[in-house]
């Protein structure tokens, strides 16, 4: 969670160096040409067109500096005192003819930047368009094991990284070299020897920057890894203040806080102390630079060597503004290149996850309702058959039951640590099966191998006599219809979140959902009933409310096979009441498994399977079981408990 | 924290500042003014002109500073309509903050002042180095101007690195400071206040918007000070060099800053778009990833693409709108200056020749043109400042409104800090979250219980059991009627007396990140190691603490995501135990562990804490059946208040939940 923060620290505007200096390495490397690759494949002829603007745009801004050295040994110097006519209006032709190349500059730059916006832009949105849709793609285990915080992070810190990347560091690197090489070229034709002054001064400028580059980059770390660690500070005890509230515990949290604080305001100084020095070196490497470019150049006038002029001199003053500015923005830039590959290298990384894979051909039809043949219809009917395709090409159907074989099945989530034994379970069509266990006993992840969220090692499971396997994951998933006990609802209206059940049900449809879920009652009382917009996962209503809409939510699917995983556990026992009945009702006829903690809802399923570290190691129904004198009966009779 | 009135005092110091300024450069004008007669043989031909325009522009140094101070201030300062407030202002309440570092407040834009000087003598002297020194090839007068110049480069240095130090010294110092009122202020916070803000709220002001105030206040100490003085700094420097030639800028400036104004404000609005539509996106993606079983359950993934891809259309038009009006930032830019330059140049030119270069002279066009880049990149960095300081303004909105929130309750005056007993008195109590014309949630509820009793709470999902509790620690405060506690009004106790004499277990348990003892300890911080054990034992959570191989010492994850539920709530049990409270709430604190655990916890606080009174809630029938009354709660009323044997017979409603948990299940009673 603590990448979470989309927090960029403080750091003296564009010219500290914010990172640390890490190792260029090979991998960065293949990285960067990767997003260059991409970039120069989808854009490569708005980018032909950026390079030239780029170009133009440097060397005029180069032409207007060598421009002066003209203006004062052709023009002033030789009119001084003899001013005339056909002079001035050289001198108009040469300055007009400098206003055109300028002009040429500033439509370029406008281009340039013109341009890039639709590169930069584009780009930021492919790329995240690229990876959302590959998230979708990918199995559950790839959420399981990276992290809500790790995975929010691509969207929030990522790809804001990439934008510096591609609208800031590389244009502003092209042109940063562009400029020299051209500022070079002109300063070495103007002057050899005042070009080494120049070239000592670069390396001096590169030396400092790398120093202090590197400094501050240890306190940035440092930095952020102190901002971690207060934020997390921050996320606990204000998520937890009402606990702090009760038994007031605001003192020892403010000293706590305190302590943290100060911490991070040390590290933010050291870091930032560096970083904001860096700039007003550079500026007066540059000054420092002018004064000994006019001392030597002064000198080389006075001994005649190297044919100094004065115009010479003074264009060469202004190439070097144009040189120290590009100078210490490559350095910086490539600190900032550097520390975006890590991003970048996070985003391909998903870009290039295997999807979940698929090799299932049945599909799941809707078919129509109390008729002997199979008739394959669009809308929904409450029916539904499973399509398999014959090798001729053609399709046969078979009508969907609800029979659900589990055998002798294996699964670990990790290998070694197997997590289910030899599961066999035989749930026919119509039956509540349910699963009673400790945490962790391995209830949970039997319905997640139903759904194929995970794939089994061993055994099988069957679906009307189907392997699963054969079945499409989307034709399967829409079969059974699950509602969890962490509810997830989405921003928008309560009907929007019931009509995620199935997006063609009628307004109807999801009242009938929300009544037979029982929760017409309390959605009528919203503020504005089935519109009231629902904000950050629905946290104005209650766990048990919430619960209700999830259930309406799989009512409305109206899928023929359906898992509760501890769906009730929030409900008051009174509502359960009425709910079971309701959903009891749905299921008639169709498949249902069940987990629940509270044994009143699971006493009057048909099976009841009591797991024990990924065991069954009892099975029948409630009679049976309590007759057995085993562990359910000591659960029920409470001798025995689940935790 | 006092509410002062800041604002107005900030602009005021501003413009001292910048008087000071002027004040320093008009002193440098006159002392430098004989050497500068000395070495440019004749400045009398402008000199009349120019000084007029000297005066008018050193009467814009304070007029264009004002205006901006101004602006700033209307920009920060719209007063709230709360009444005790008014007078004080946003920036007032945020420039509290800086307290110990108020002298670099002050420190760094003197600092900043200072280098912009040196920073603007530097071209002057080096135009005075090409005069004199390198076009007479007069090599000692190279190597003073030389070494006067590597002065002011290094003196510029000094200063530089030291506003550096200072404003980093400065802004992490603020944010500290800022971070650390905020937190404490959100410690004062009520039940109601967070409710109010809600905690995830509160997390987002304390990280990421004072990182974002603590960035647009470098850039303002720093930039935005810097920007209007070096360009009026300079605008004096070339006055001063040539009037005429200078008044090419007076032409300039206003139609860059025309320009910048005119694209700041178009391309502002569609900035704001764009930021809230990241909101969005970051929305969808963060309940994508959350509800990942749902999305994949249901068989969304299609439906999650379009939503996402249509937030991601979005942005790119927003973004793409708004950058393109930026797009002409930089082109306008070099469009003023190439012009600026060709027109000095032009101009420069000719007055240099006519006059034998008396009026005017070759270096003195040099320091021009530097002149020329100084005014208009001062003016550029003006207009981004700006953008940069309209964007933090949202985060200043949302850190002030947290500093404004008054905590909805307070200790009284002249408090009682002593809870006698445990007796509770409910008189009339009404009680709702919202404003008073809301539908209650507690509706004129009227009990008594003798201190050591034994209450169960029973009701349906919304009957307000929770809200019935929470008014006994004052979590809430009434809205009619009172609660009693101990015979006194708690609304008279000292907060922390009564809250250290009633504990809750919340339903929302929470557990810290630290040892399983420091956790207890919240509870009694002197506890000793027997008395932790001792309560833990009461809540049946020393076996499960003992079976881990760290026993106490064990750590707890963040949010407790290493103890199982029923470990959390017995925890947290164990935990409100060690306060030997005189009131025991637990509010529905055993949901997770199963009948018998439950039964042992409530045998154990019998036994143990005879004198607390307690107060179950529960869904278990079984829970409460054996306490002293139960209270049957529906819709904010109580229904029906008496022993379990009574309430079968009375009440139809504890009938109902009695038989709904019954079925079939006679064994539980024996």
């Amino acid at each position: 969670m603590k990448r979470n923060f989309a927090y960029s620290p403080p750091g003296g505007g564009r010219h500290a160096p914010r990172g640390p200096r890490e190792k260029i390495t090979m991998k960065s490397v293949k990285t960067l040409g990767r997003v260059l690759g991409m970039l120069f494949k989808e854009y490569w002829f708005l980018l032909l067109i950026v390079g030239i603007t780029t170009v133009l745009s440097s060397l005029a801004n180069t032409r207007g500096s060598m421009f002066l050295q003209e203006l004062v040994d052709d023009y002033i110097v030789p009119m001084i005192g003899k001013p005339n006519a056909e002079g001035y209006s050289q001198l108009l032709k040469a300055i007009f003819y400098m206003g055109l190349i300028y002009l040429v500059g500033v439509g370029s730059t406008f281009l340039h930047n013109w341009l890039m916006i639709s590169v930069g832009q584009g780009m930021l949105r492919k790329v995240r368009a690229r990876v959302f849709n590959k998230l979708q793609s990918l199995p559950v285990k790839y959420f399981d094991q990276h992290g809500y915080g790790n995975i929010m992070s691509l969207f929030t810190n990522d790809v804001s990284t990439l934008r510096q990347l591609i609208s800031q560091s590389i244009p502003q690197l092209v042109t940063s070299i562009v400029t020299i090489v051209i500022v070079f070229v002109n300063m070495l034709r103007l002057s050899g020897w005042l070009t080494v002054v120049v070239l000592c001064f670069i390396a001096l400028m590169f030396i400092f920057t790398a120093l202090l580059g590197g400094k501050s980059g240890k306190y940035y770390i440092k930095q952020q890894a102190s901002l971690g660690e207060l934020n997390g500070y921050i996320e606990e005890t204000i998520n937890g203040q009402r606990v702090v509230k009760v038994f007031c515990h605001e003192d020892k949290a403010k000293a706590d806080f305190d302590v943290k604080n100060e911490e991070l305001r040390r590290n933010a100084t050291r870091a930032n102390s560096f970083a904001n020095v860096v700039m007003p070196l550079m500026n007066n490497l540059g000054n420092i630079q002018y004064v000994v470019l006019a001392v030597v150049g002064g000198a080389l006038a006075v001994s005649g060597v190297g044919g100094m002029t004065i115009g010479t001199i003074i264009a060469f003053l202004q190439l070097s503004r144009n040189f120290s500015m590009p100078v210490s923005q490559v350095s910086e830039q490539v600190n900032h290149i550097v520390l975006a590959m890590a991003g970048a290298d996070r985003l391909f990384q998903v870009i290039d996850e295997v999807p979940e894979d698929d090799e299932g051909t049945i599909d799941l039809v809707n078919i129509k309702k109390d008729l002997d043949e199979i008739v394959e219809v669009e809308e929904h009917t409450g029916a539904w058959a499973w399509k398999i395709p014959a090798e001729n090409g053609g399709f046969t159907y078979k009508r969907l039951c609800g029979d659900v074989i589990l055998t002798d099945v294996d699964f670990s989530y990790v290998e070694g640590k197997q997590v289910l034994y030899d599961i066999s379970i035989d749930a026919e069509r119509g039956e509540k099966v349910a699963f009673v266990g400790a945490t962790g006993a391995g209830k949970t992840t039997i319905t997640n191998l139903l759904n194929r969220f995970y794939d089994i090692q061993d055994g099988t499971i069957t679906y009307d006599g189907i392997d699963i396997k054969d079945i499409k994951k989307s034709a399967l998933r829409r079969s059974l219809g699950i509602v969890l006990q962490d509810v997830n609802l989405f921003t928008g209206t309560v009907r929007d979140n019931i009509r995620y059940g199935r997006l063609d049900a009628t307004d109807e449809e999801i009242v009938a959902a929300a009544k037979l879920a029982n929760a017409h009652g309390f959605i009528e009382m919203l503020p504005d009933g089935y519109d009231t917009v629902l904000e950050g996962d629905g946290s104005g209503l209650s766990q048990g409310q919430r619960q209700l809409i999830a259930i309406a939510r799989a009512a409305v699917a109206d899928p023929p096979v359906m898992i509760l995983d501890e769906a009730t556990s929030s409900i008051d026992t009174r509502t359960e009441t009425i709910v079971q009945r309701g959903m009891d009702q749905l299921m008639h006829g169709r498949t249902v498994f069940v987990i629940a903690h509270r044994l009143s809802t699971v006493m009057n399923s048909d099976l009841i399977m009591v797991l024990e570290h990924g065991h069954i190691v009892e099975r029948g129904n409630h009679d049976q079981l309590i007759e057995q004198q085993g562990i359910y009966y000591r659960l029920y009779t409470g001798a025995f408990q689940l935790d | 924290m006092k509410p002062r009135n800041q604002g107005p005092k900030l602009a005021i110091l501003f413009a001292c500042l910048v008087v000071a300024a002027a004040a320093v450069l008009c002193l440098i004008k006159f002392a430098y003014e004989p050497i500068a007669k000395k070495a440019f043989s004749s400045i009398a031909a402008g000199a009349q002109l120019g000084n007029i325009i000297f005066v008018v522009c050193i009467a814009l140094a304070v007029i264009i500073p004002l205006i901006i101070a101004v602006k700033l201030c209307r920009l920060y300062n719209n007063k709230t309509d709360s009444e005790s407030i008014i007078g004080s202002t946003m920036i007032g309440r945020l420039a509290s903050s800086f307290r110990e570092y108020k002298k670099y407040v002050y420190l760094t834009p003197l600092c900043v002042i200072l280098e912009s000087i040196m920073d603007t003598f530097i071209p002057l002297l080096t135009g005075i180095l090409i005069d004199q020194g390198v076009k007479q090839t007069n090599m000692p007068f190279i190597i003073r101007i030389g070494l006067v110049l590597l002065g002011c480069a290094v003196v510029s240095l000094g200063l530089g690195m030291l506003t550096g130090l200072f404003s980093a010294r400065c802004s992490a110092g603020y944010a500290a400071n800022l971070r650390h009122d905020l937190f404490y202020k959100a410690q004062t916070y009520s039940f109601a206040n967070i409710d109010k803000f809600s905690t995830g709220s509160i997390v987002t002001r304390l990280t990421t918007d004072v990182g974002n105030v603590q960035m647009a206040f470098m850039a303002a100490i720093r930039v935005a000070v810097r920007c209007p003085v070096m360009l009026i700094l300079a605008l004096m420097m070339s006055f001063s060099i040539n009037s005429e030639l200078s008044l090419v800028f007076l032409g300039a400036i206003p139609i860059l800053g025309v320009g910048l104004f005119i694209i700041m404000k178009y391309s502002r609005p569609v900035f704001k778009k764009v930021f809230k539509m990241f909101d969005r996106l970051n929305t969808d993606v963060q309940e994508n990833v959350r509800g990942v079983r749902v999305v994949k359950s249901f068989v969304r993934e299609e439906h999650e693409k379009e939503k996402f891809g249509k937030d991601v259309d979005d942005i790119f038009f927003g973004f793409r709108k708004a950058e393109r009006i930026l797009a002409f930032n930089r082109p306008l830019m070099q469009f003023c200056m190439y012009g600026s330059k060709l027109l000095v140049c032009w101009l420069g030119a000719r007055l240099i020749i006519e006059s034998g270069e008396t009026a005017m002279t070759t270096g003195q066009l040099s320091a021009l043109l530097t002149y020329t880049l100084q005014i208009l990149m001062s003016l550029m960095m003006l207009s981004q400042i700006f953008v940069m300081l309209t964007m933090s303004r949202a985060s200043m909105d949302r850190v002030d409104e947290m500093l404004l929130e008054t905590p909805t309750i307070t200790d009284p005056e002249d408090p009682v800090t002593e809870v006698k007993d445990g007796s509770v008195t409910f008189k009339d109590v009404v009680f709702s979250y919202g404003k008073h014309g809301d539908k209650p949630v507690l509706d004129h509820v009227d009990l008594s219980i003798k201190s050591g009793e034994t209450i169960g709470i029973i009701g349906g999902t919304g009957s307000s059991k929770s809200s019935f509790v929470s008014l006994i620690p004052r979590l809430y405060d009434v809205i009619g009627g009172s609660v009693e506690v101990g015979g006194v009004d708690v609304r008279d106790y000292d907060i922390e007396a009564l809250r250290a004499s009633v504990a809750m277990v919340l339903q929302k348990n929470e557990v810290f990140s630290g040892t399983i003892r420091e956790n207890l300890l919240w509870g009694n911080p002197n506890a000793t190691d027997e008395e932790i054990r001792h309560c833990c034992h009461i809540a049946d959570a020393d076996g499960f603490i003992m079976e881990r191989p760290d026993g106490y010492d064990t750590f707890i994850e963040q949010s407790g995501t290493n103890v199982s539920g029923g470990q959390k709530q017995r925890l947290c049990i164990a935990r409100a135990l060690l306060k030997k409270p005189k009131i025991l709430i637990l509010d529905d604190s055993t949901s997770a562990v199963d009948t018998e655990t439950d039964a042992k916890i409530r045998a154990g606080l019998k036994n143990y804490m005879p004198e607390t009174t307690k107060f179950i809630i529960a869904q278990r029938i079984s829970s409460v059946q054996d306490s002293d009354r139960i209270i049957v709660m529906d819709e904010g009323r109580v229904t029906a208040f008496g022993t379990h044997d009574e309430l079968m017979k009375t009440s139809d409603i504890y009938r109902e939940v009695y038989w709904s948990q019954q079925k079939g299940g006679e064994r539980l009673e024996a």
